[in-house]
């Protein structure tokens, strides 16, 4: 499975209810969020208003809201919740062995999988 | 090792004449099969079934019960010997296959002996994951898995002492429960902050926990084992990551289970995480089965019991020339704990289109959640009450629409079933009379009806004359229910209260009442008790409840980082392009060379693209990235600043004017008054931000009428002025008090301050407060008892013993290093990790 996923380290160095944050050099940073639930998530750094670091947002749910002006954004779709509209791009991720992975191609071109 | 054993009786047809079935693994899954397949055809397979155990087939998730000594072996014994003999099956036991030979459609098992077949079928199970933590091999450090660890905990168990359980899912505590009965002191350490959190959300985890601490058990979440120790070869505690050390007699490893693939990995099955098969339980290799928790089928693999009844039928019909197929599994979770009820199905993740109904009945320990997708039910959680649990797996299921029965189906089956009863109006008019409505108070429905009709037309009213509804509150829904069927028209309607936010239907007061009668010491205890409607909250709630308890337990709460929006967080301010704007703290306004030069020497060395006096007299540098934060804050501290808080809802900053020191006009020393109160309050947290300033004369220009808590110097002492704001809606302060010393005009300070930290709505301000409470509350709170001033400050002093450490040292010492380092980058194709395991 290692061919197309990228190993970027064990689950546990997210706390729960918190995200982290991937820069890729010349792309677009990603947050790989870890719910309070245990799942994980990752997500084009960027919320689709203004280009808030969500990373740095509360979560709660499955939801995080934006710290910049309070998007509520589904960290499982990348859609903007509530009356807002918008869509950020999400990484497929997996967790295997306590390690997360992700899909390689996402994370040099998010956009291109979005389209 | 038990020498291998074989019984090999019975008459059966002479050989040749039938196809030869060889199953490898003689446990629930292999056996179930042969039992499906014997029930459809008897004669077609000549059966040897190999097991690695030397015994016979036993139903493996009693193991459970037989540690806690509630059965014995034999009573789970599923198939005894004259199953195997009755049916002609060779039972070859104690003697592990090792090696599979499809070119030569053979397997051969430790002993040497070599079986051929025609179908082989693989039920090889699971294997208990050993985390390869040093240790993990010494004596001692014990798997749950089969009949042997069994033994060996109960050996263990016999000479007393500490048992550590690692991993706090469905195994593990069974483990801890049966270790506990057994009169050990159990202490369950988890990787992750909720038990069972695959199959239990954070509120049913929270309950479990708190019940399992109650019976004597430690719990331990969020913890990582990092090496077990022994001495002279046998295990005698273990260390956790942050350096904890818990002394065990006994380890018991109940991390997880791996599907067990290695056999058929070796003879080139396809294999992912499990064996693939398809949905005849074929593997890559036509003439090979599989079935269990060893397979893979559409990208699932299954640790629990019932998908393997499927997966056999599905197995049996496809042998049997009927082929039906296997379709995949929804599947319940039950903890086998007595006197626990906890029960869980589904997908209850949540999730775009989800919505979640919950019920909590804090007096009755319950907790249930149903969550909905398209009117359909597709997740259940239910703690303390499991009676509906397969009324709900049923719906669960069937996969109809459940719109019809939506209004009542968090009530359970009775209720939602009983045609007009959907309707909650309904349902209260036919509870009886001695049916219970308010619990704290033991209030019956016939004494609420009894005290509306006697003249009792409001809630309040209600809860004056028969206290239904008085403690809690959470009946308040039900006593107005009843409050409109027995009044009918005449019923004034249900009162406003404006609710903390969504997830509850308490307002701020309410909250923060509770959070001090009934002793809530967390944010997940708060949402229990308090029937929050949501699993974790949102991000309205959590700040306000962090806030509340950080208010009623100085010293004793632990604040929730997580709860905090980011630049309570970072202690930055975000800005709009994700950097971070830093002001340190200037007592007073007042600063000097040495911190000038820091600042100046900070702003050139992170190329801080802007400088900017504040409107609080300080300085803010801006652009500054979060990695570089604690390196910011280091450089800062060594020149002796501190953090300004100029992010927080907290004391902002004491803005002074040059006072009698310098001035012609002043009439007293505003400025270092101004600094003494400001060393006082700073680092305190509050409802909102909150801003001084000390002016020394009338002329005031430190614009002590605009602010929260205003000191305008005279002749005479200090006037002392609340509630100013110069944001949105400018408000001019209200004259509280007048005072001729210094001491006092602190003490008054510090006692309206506690005051708003104690009444006020979080998010609220000092102005929009005092409005809505009035002044005249105010002042009777700290004025008319002459000692209310110094009760006040007393409990603002003590608080304040806890909150004037300098967040920004801690931070550039390294502490929460994980909120300022990225994981990793990536540069394209190379991963360089910054650092792992943090």
């Amino acid at each position: 499975m290692h061919g197309d996923w990228l190993d970027i380290g064990p689950k546990t160095q997210i706390e729960p209810g918190t995200a982290r944050t991937l820069p890729v050099e010349g792309g677009e940073e990603i947050a790989v969020f870890h719910t309070m639930r245990g799942e994980f998530f990752a997500l084009v750094n960027a919320c689709p208003h203004k280009q808030g670091p969500l990373s740095q947002g509360i979560v709660h749910g499955d939801v995080v809201t934006c710290p910049l002006h309070n998007w509520n954004i589904s960290l499982r779709s990348g859609n903007a919740l509530g009356a807002d509209e918008g869509c950020v791009p999400t990484i497929p991720l997996r967790v295997d062995a306590g390690r997360i992975y992700l899909k390689r191609s996402a994370v040099l071109s998010p956009r291109a999988v979005l389209a | 090792m038990n020498a291998p054993m074989t019984f090999d009786t019975g008459a059966p047809p002479p050989k040749g004449s039938r196809e030869r079935l060889v199953v490898i693994g003689n446990g629930m899954a292999g056996c179930r099969a042969v039992e499906e397949i014997l029930a459809r055809d008897p004669n077609r397979f000549e059966i040897t079934i190999f097991g690695a155990e030397p015994r016979v087939n036993y139903n493996r998730i009693m193991l459970s019960p037989v540690l806690a000594g509630d059965k014995s072996f034999d009573e789970i014994v599923i198939n005894g010997a004259d199953w195997y003999t009755d049916n002609g099956i060779t039972l070859v036991s104690g003697d592990r296959v090792d090696h599979i030979d499809r070119a030569h459609k053979c397997v051969v098992a430790r002993s040497g002996r070599v079986e051929p077949y025609d179908t082989l079928l693989i039920a090889t199970g699971s294997d208990p994951f050993i985390i390869p933590i040093p240790g993990h091999d010494l004596d001692g450090v014990v798997t749950f898995r089969d009949l042997d660890d069994v033994d060996k905990m109960l050996a263990a168990a016999e000479k007393g002492g500490d048992a550590v359980v690692i991993g706090g899912g469905l195994l593990g505590l069974e483990a801890a429960h049966g270790l506990s009965l057994r009169g050990m002191k159990v202490t369950v350490v988890h990787l992750m902050p909720t038990l069972m959190e695959r199959q239990l959300d954070e509120a049913a985890g929270y309950l479990l926990k708190t019940e399992l601490e109650r019976r004597g058990q430690t719990i331990l979440t969020g913890a990582n084992t990092k090496a077990i120790h022994g001495l002279d070869g046998k295990v005698v505690g273990i260390e956790l990551e942050d350096g904890t050390r818990v002394k065990a007699d006994i380890v018991v490893m109940a991390a997880g289970i791996r599907p067990s693939t290695g056999l058929a990995k070796a003879a080139g099955l396809e294999c992912e995480r499990g064996v693939m098969v398809d949905d005849h339980m074929v593997t890559s290799d036509p003439d090979v089965l599989a079935v269990g928790e060893c397979v893979q089928h559409r990208g699932l693999c299954y640790g629990l019991v019932a998908p393997l009844w499927e997966m056999c039928r599905a197995l049996a019909d496809h042998v049997t020339d009927a082929p039906s197929g296997y379709l995949g599994s929804v599947t319940s979770t039950k903890l086998k704990v007595s006197g626990i009820d906890l029960f869980s199905a589904g997908d209850f993740s949540g999730g775009e289109g989800c919505e979640d109904i919950v019920l909590r009945d804090a007096a009755r320990g319950v907790y249930k959640r149903v969550v909905l997708k398209d009117d359909k039910l597709v997740g259940a959680v239910l703690y303390g009450d499991t009676a509906d649990g397969s009324w709900y797996f049923d719906l669960l299921k069937k996969g109809e629409s459940v719109a019809d029965l939506r209004e009542g189906l968090i009530f359970g089956q009775a209720f939602a079933s009983g045609g007009a009863l959907a309707d909650p109006n309904a349902a209260v008019a036919n509870l009886s009379d001695e049916a219970e409505i308010c619990g704290c108070n033991g209030v019956s429905k016939g004494t609420v009806v009894k005290s509306i009709l006697a003249g009792a037309c409001s809630l309040d009213a209600v809860r004056s004359t028969c206290k239904a509804s008085a403690s809690c509150g959470s009946c308040t829904g039900l006593v107005e229910l009843l409050l409109s069927l027995t009044m009918g028209e005449d019923y004034g309607g249900a009162r406003e209260v404006k609710t903390l936010c969504k997830c509850t239907s308490f307002g701020h007061d309410d909250v923060r009442r509770l959070i001090v009668e009934k002793q809530l010491k967390s944010i997940p205890q708060v949402m229990q008790e308090l029937h929050w409607s949501t699993p974790d909250g949102c991000a309205s709630c959590r700040p306000a409840l962090n806030y509340y308890l950080l208010c009623a337990l100085p010293g004793a709460y632990v604040d929730d980082q997580k709860s905090r929006f980011v630049n309570e967080r970072m202690h930055a301010n975000i800005q709009k392009d994700g950097t971070y704007s830093v002001v340190p703290r200037m007592w007073g306004g007042l600063t000097n060379p040495r911190e000038l030069r820091a600042i100046a020497d900070v702003v050139e060395k992170f190329n801080a693209p802007m400088v900017k006096v504040t409107g609080g007299q300080r300085l803010d540098i801006f652009g500054i990235r979060k990695e570089d934060l604690p390196a910011v804050w280091a450089d800062l501290n060594a020149a002796g600043m501190v953090s300004g808080h100029a992010y927080g809802k907290s004391l902002r900053t004491v803005k002074t004017c040059v006072g009698s020191e310098w001035c012609r006009f002043g009439t007293q020393d505003s400025t270092g008054l101004g600094v003494k109160i400001e060393q006082m309050t700073w680092g305190s947290w509050m409802p909102h931000k909150f801003k001084i300033a000390v002016s020394g004369c009338p002329r005031n220009c430190a614009e002590a009428t605009i602010k929260d808590f205003g000191v305008v110097c005279v002749d005479s002492g200090y006037e002392l002025h609340v509630g100013g704001n110069g944001g949105i809606k400018v408000r001019a302060t209200d004259f509280l008090c007048k005072v001729a010393t210094e001491e006092e005009a602190m003490d008054v300070c510090a006692a309206f301050t506690q005051l708003y930290r104690e009444e006020a709505h979080y998010l609220e301000r000092t102005a929009p407060w005092i409005e809505r409470v009035g002044l005249d509350h105010i002042k009777s709170r700290l004025l008319d008892d002459p000692d209310a001033i110094r009760r006040y400050a007393a409990r603002f002093r003590y608080s304040q013993q806890f909150s004037q450490d300098d967040p920004w040292a801690k931070r550039a010492s390294g502490e929460r290093r994980d909120l300022h380092a990225h994981i990793a980058t990536v540069r394209p194709l190379v991963v360089t990790p910054e650092m792992e395991n943090a």
